[in-house]
């Protein structure tokens, strides 16, 4: 019994003995998390103004880092493969609008949900139809190498991807705070039938959102395609996104952020710490226990809205 | 015979009562079922048992698990590929300890331990809701899977690291292991999904099944006429994880021969999620029909090139499939969004009038 | 609308699966392959279903078949997944007068079918890869796994790092990092490398890391904190271009980082781009294209537009690999008309053919081999030949071979696989056949 209590408090004497490691655990476990923070980031857009559980939202960046990859490919340029792959991923939100959405206005929450999984086979199709299976290289110009800091080493690329979510975030906060379009998604997001009274145009919201979720996926796409190359694997990045997503909170971008750090770092300092003491590769699970036990604290993820009750 | 019900007079409350009020119901049923238990053995191959059949029927347990749990008490869950790690594991346990113990007992058994950690699991459901609790059973499920993988005593030691169906019989025939045939696990399959559905059918119709559905739709309201939500909830993820773990105890021993925990992953849960959605939120038919599409269209998908005489590469024969799976499942959710059995009761009401609509 | 869609569905499972057209003739061996040319593992999966094409083509058009009798082939797409290879293996095996060979291509089909195959009367060949226990051919006569297996394999870089370090002895107090695809495929090692690290006094360290593997942060930084002098990896798909980006980014020196042979194509290094350099891999067979067979398969099949593939892309690790799978099963099916006559054999022939299987230098020669995989002789108690293993580095370019042919330490290895078979026999109800009575 003491045994099992000293090998579970050792960790803590190893951190307190090695203070440059445990700050390298803690760096690579905040940009680890904003790398889930991008991903997330997709699912809390598309959820806060359609209510819907964008369970593509994997799929959907790896469609847009195999076009990008596929363009790149072929020769053109990035200055052009770029925006032709936003305008993928914008005719793409049309589509959905169109064909997915306006059809199942109004349909419970799951049916949705399950729509997308629908969506998720199609593309899935469609991206390995269109630009093959193979795992394909793509150099964004930053050089995948760490540097050392007093004793710290600190991988380039994963800061340049901390850095890029970051701004992101800001952006999309003062978009959604300060534009005329941003308040009406507030205010979709709010009460659909409300904002369609006073004339806010349901359908164009929808299109927006998805379009913004669809470049908040290029984004993603390229970072994670840095990290392992592009390929069918992306999509289940999905899988590490939704604790940080529930932890968060469904409709807060800011909770989106602040969940994938807590994520990142809790789950590696459990494993790089704690892991061995029970054989390692507890992260997958880690991170959802974690969660769970802040939902049990609040069940409605950090910044989600309250739930309010009523009979 | 014309579907019409005139002149069919109830006078009991049991024929009032009965799961086929209509006589034309039970001849159709009772037809199917003696097609099922008798005609299907004897002309199916062994393509059809092993790779359509067993399947579907595995498939149509666990999803009628899972709908008692969503499609009734409506608590989403992602955790069933977990639950029926939980029966295959705890079946092969069992039948390693007790070689003797007769292998229709275990698998019962088995589901009754994944009862007990579904209630564990279902826990943290008394106080998170829909999505959040979508996702929270995922805990369940990465846990329960690594567990499995991590600890060798799960498997006897063995240095593959996989669960064997061991051969076991009753009165001289093999049910499982390598030498069963396939017709006979087939019939072992279909018996117990045609038990635990008529358990389900009659659990659902009745105070629990009432209950559940209560708290699905709204639970304060639920709550204040009395129902209790702990026990209820809980109920329902012991019974859901009971049906899962009988299913999953049936997908080694009947289905796969042999697994690893990788045939549990997450991909599991989502497909009998899908089977649940598809065929029909609270309809214990709604599962069958959802196993059915969820099995059958990839098959047919897969044949159908070839069938038609097209011959197509098998990648982007694969890619068309996904692309059509996905396409047809959109369809689907539009025409009807409450799923086949809905469409199955339109196509009945339809029938009751046919041929003469007027 | 409604009615559309029932009747939809009603024609989907009225026509459903009814039998594909056959494409085997009557005077041909039929061999299923289940491949995956799709979905998260098609990257490894594309080039071995290209190499065993490649092949199959070469012999039909070159030679009209094995002894004359003609190849018939048909692929089935598992995506790399175990229910799909069920299905699979059922649609295919009573085809073109019943299939001969399997090759699954994935541990868990692999489990899959070799109770299965017993009973259908075809071979398993899980070529390295599968079910280690069922190299003692007593207790599994329809599974083969040569020209050598999961342990051997890891024995024989336990070698190869003691060569590297000027003698075994010098391991003592090395550290040695084991970092493995949480699966029983991944742990398949784990075993031997204990044994060996008691045995040699290496420090020995396990990392798991869990599927799929795209972030593998906390491994890495567990790596960076114990700082061992050798890794050896056992990864898969997406795991293996990770963790070479990952060491490549914590500056570890990558000439001491060995991926087995499932961890070491072409694909597993491009992403990670020049930090790769220097990364070794396992293998029992060249890469490259320098050899007669693949003058003969671009002559044969290439030129003349049979091809599956790009011409590029011949020669990585894993199409190579495809063409000695399809080499050998060939040489297998050819021993076995040495017996039965040169026409279309029962899997029961076929069998025989796997277990009396010698394949000389000199028979490579023939083949256009010579130095592209090692001789072997399969025997009815050893089903895997316990073939050595070479080493090849990648060079940024394209991966060479930098060591000899390292043999596995048959001595540590074969009693653990006998004690294995008994365990993994028994569990199926199998029993040991006596292998003098063998013919």
């Amino acid at each position: 019994m003491t045994e099992t209590l000293l090998a579970v408090l050792r960790p803590f004497a190893e951190i307190a003995g090695s203070p440059a490691f445990f700050i390298e655990v803690l760096i690579g476990g905040v940009c680890a998390g904003l790398m889930y923070s991008l991903v997330a980031l997709g699912f809390v857009l598309i959820f806060k103004a359609s209510g819907v559980f964008n369970f593509a939202q994997g799929v959907m960046v790896l469609f847009a880092a195999l076009t990008l990859v596929g363009l790149l490919e072929r020769g053109v340029p990035l200055a052009l493969a770029l925006p032709v792959t936003m305008a993928v991923m914008v005719a793409l939100a049309f589509a959905i609008e169109r064909m997915v959405l306006r059809p199942l206005v109004n349909q419970p929450q799951i049916i949705l949900f399950m729509a997308t999984i629908g969506m998720n086979f199609f593309l899935e199709g469609l991206g390995e139809m269109a630009w093959g299976a193979n795992v394909k290289k793509l150099d964004v110009g930053i050089p995948d190498k760490s540097f050392m800091v007093k004793g710290v080493q600190i991988n380039q690329l994963e800061l340049v991807a901390a850095l890029t979510a970051a701004v992101l975030v800001t952006v999309l906060a003062v978009f959604f705070q300060r534009t005329r379009i941003g308040r009406a998604l507030r205010a979709v997001a709010d009460d659909h039938e409300a904002a369609l009274s006073i004339g806010i145009p349901l359908k164009t919201i929808w299109v927006v959102v998805w379009s913004v979720a669809g470049l908040v996926a290029i984004v993603a796409g390229i970072m994670w395609g840095a990290k392992s190359g592009v390929q069918f694997s992306l999509s289940l990045i999905a899988l590490k996104a939704l604790p940080v997503l529930i932890l968060g909170g469904f409709e807060s971008v800011p909770g989106a952020i602040l969940g994938g750090l807590i994520i990142g770092v809790g789950e590696k300092i459990g494993e790089v710490y704690w892991g061995p003491l029970v054989g390692g590769a507890i992260e997958n699970w880690f991170a959802y226990v974690l969660a769970l036990a802040f939902l049990l604290i609040r069940p409605q993820g950090l910044f989600g809205e309250k739930i309010i009750e009523r009979v | 015979m014309i579907y019409r019900e005139a002149g069919q007079f109830k006078t009991t409350y049991a024929s009032d009562q009965a799961i086929f009020p209509i006589v034309q119901d039970r001849v159709f049923v009772a037809l199917f079922a003696l097609a099922a238990f008798v005609a299907v053995p004897l002309v199916a191959n062994e393509y059809w048992l092993q790779a359509v059949l067993i399947p579907f029927l595995i498939y149509a347990l666990a999803a009628i698990g899972l709908n008692l749990l969503t499609g009734y008490a409506g608590q989403l869950s992602l955790g069933t590929g977990g639950f029926m790690a939980v029966g295959a594991y705890a079946a092969f346990k069992l039948t390693t300890a007790f070689p003797a113990l007769n292998i229709l007992i275990v698998f019962p058994l088995a589901g009754l331990v994944a009862a007990g950690v579904g209630l564990v699991f279902g826990i943290p459901s008394l106080r998170i809701k829909g999505f959040y609790l979508a996702v929270a059973t995922l805990a369940a499920q990465f846990f329960l899977i690594w567990l499995f993988n991590k600890v060798p005593w799960f498997v006897n030691y063995a240095s593959s690291g996989t669960i064997t169906a061991p051969p076991r019989s009753l009165f001289g025939v093999m049910l499982t292991g390598p030498q069963a045939t396939a017709g006979v696990r087939y019939l072992v399959a279909l018996s117990m999904v045609v038990v635990f559905a008529l358990v389900a059918k009659n659990l659902v119709r009745g105070r629990v099944g009432r209950s559940w559905m209560a708290i699905r739709d709204r639970d304060i309201a639920a709550e204040i006429i009395g129902v209790r939500p702990m026990r209820t909830k809980l109920l329902a993820f012991g019974i859901s994880s009971f049906y899962c773990g009988i299913a999953g105890a049936e997908f080694v021993f009947l289905y796969l021969g042999s697994a690893e925990t990788l045939a549990f992953d997450i991909g599991l849960s989502f497909l009998v999620l899908f089977m649940v959605i598809i065929g029909g939120l609270g309809s214990v038919l709604g599962s069958f029909l959802g196993a059915a599409f969820i099995v059958l269209v990839p098959i047919f998908l897969t044949n159908a090139p070839h069938t038609l005489g097209f011959n197509l590469p098998v990648a982007l024969q694969k890619q068309i499939e996904l692309m059509v799976f996905g396409g047809l499942i959109i369809f689907f959710l539009i025409v009807e969004p409450r799923g086949l059995a809905r469409l199955w009761q339109i196509t009945k009401e339809k029938l009751r009038l046919w041929p003469f609509p007027h | 609308m409604k009615t559309l869609v029932i009747t939809l569905l009603a024609l989907a499972v009225a026509l459903g699966p009814t039998a594909g057209p056959t494409l085997a003739q009557d005077k041909s061996v039929f061999i299923p392959l289940l491949v995956y040319r799709t979905g998260p593992y098609a990257p490894s999966g594309i080039p071995i279903a290209n190499g065993f094409v490649d092949y199959f083509t070469m012999l039909n058009e070159r030679d009209g078949g094995i002894n004359g009798v003609k190849v018939a082939w048909e692929e089935c797409e598992t995506q790399y997944d175990t229910k799909q290879g069920v299905e699979c293996y059922e649609r295919l095996k009573g085809k073109g007068g019943g299939a001969l060979i399997v090759n699954p291509y994935s541990t868990g089909i692999t489990y899959q079918l070799i109770p299965k195959a017993q009973v259908d009367k075809l071979v398993v060949f899980s070529m390295g890869y599968g079910m280690s226990a069922a190299s003692d051919g007593r207790w599994f006569p329809w599974v083969f796994n040569f020209p050598t297996n999961y342990w051997s394999q890891a024995s024989a870089v336990i070698r190869y790092i003691g060569t590297q370090e000027s003698g075994l002895d010098k391991l003592k107090g090395k550290k040695i990092a084991h970092i493995f695809h949480n699966s029983p495929y991944g742990k398949e090692a784990n075993p031997t490398l204990e044994d060996l690290a008691k045995k040699h006094g290496f420090e020995l360290t396990q990392l798991a890391v869990d599927h799929p593997g795209q972030e593998q942060k906390s491994t890495w930084l567990q790596v960076r904190r114990l700082n061992p002098d050798w890794i050896f990896m056992s990864g898969w798909g997406v795991m293996n271009q990770v963790a070479v980006k990952e060491a490549a980014a914590i500056g570890f020196k990558m000439d001491h980082f060995i991926g087995n042979w499932w961890s070491a194509n072409d694909s597993d290094v491009v992403p990670a781009g020049d930090g790769a350099k220097g990364y070794k891999g396992a293998t029992f067979h060249a890469p490259g294209t320098n050899f007669k067979v693949h003058a003969e398969v671009v002559k044969f099949v290439y030129d003349k537009g049979k091809a599956v593939g790009k011409k590029e892309e011949m020669g990585a690790p894993l199409y190579n690999r495809g063409l000695v799978n399809a080499m050998l099963s060939a040489e297998a099916i050819r021993t076995a008309m040495g017996k039965f006559g040169n026409k279309p054999l029962t899997g029961e022939q076929v069998r025989w053919g796997f277990e009396n299987l010698n394949l000389t230098d000199q028979r490579l020669e023939q083949l256009g081999m010579k130095g592209f995989t090692h001789p072997v002789k399969v025997t009815c108690e050893d089903h895997e030949g316990n073939g050595p293993i070479l080493v090849q580095q990648w060079d940024g370019k394209k991966w060479n071979i930098v060591s000899d042919w390292v043999a596995p330490m048959r001595d540590v290895v074969r009693p653990k696989i006998e004690a294995a078979a008994v365990d993994e026999g028994k569990k199926l109800g199998y029993t040991i056949r006596d292998c003098s009575k063998e013919k």
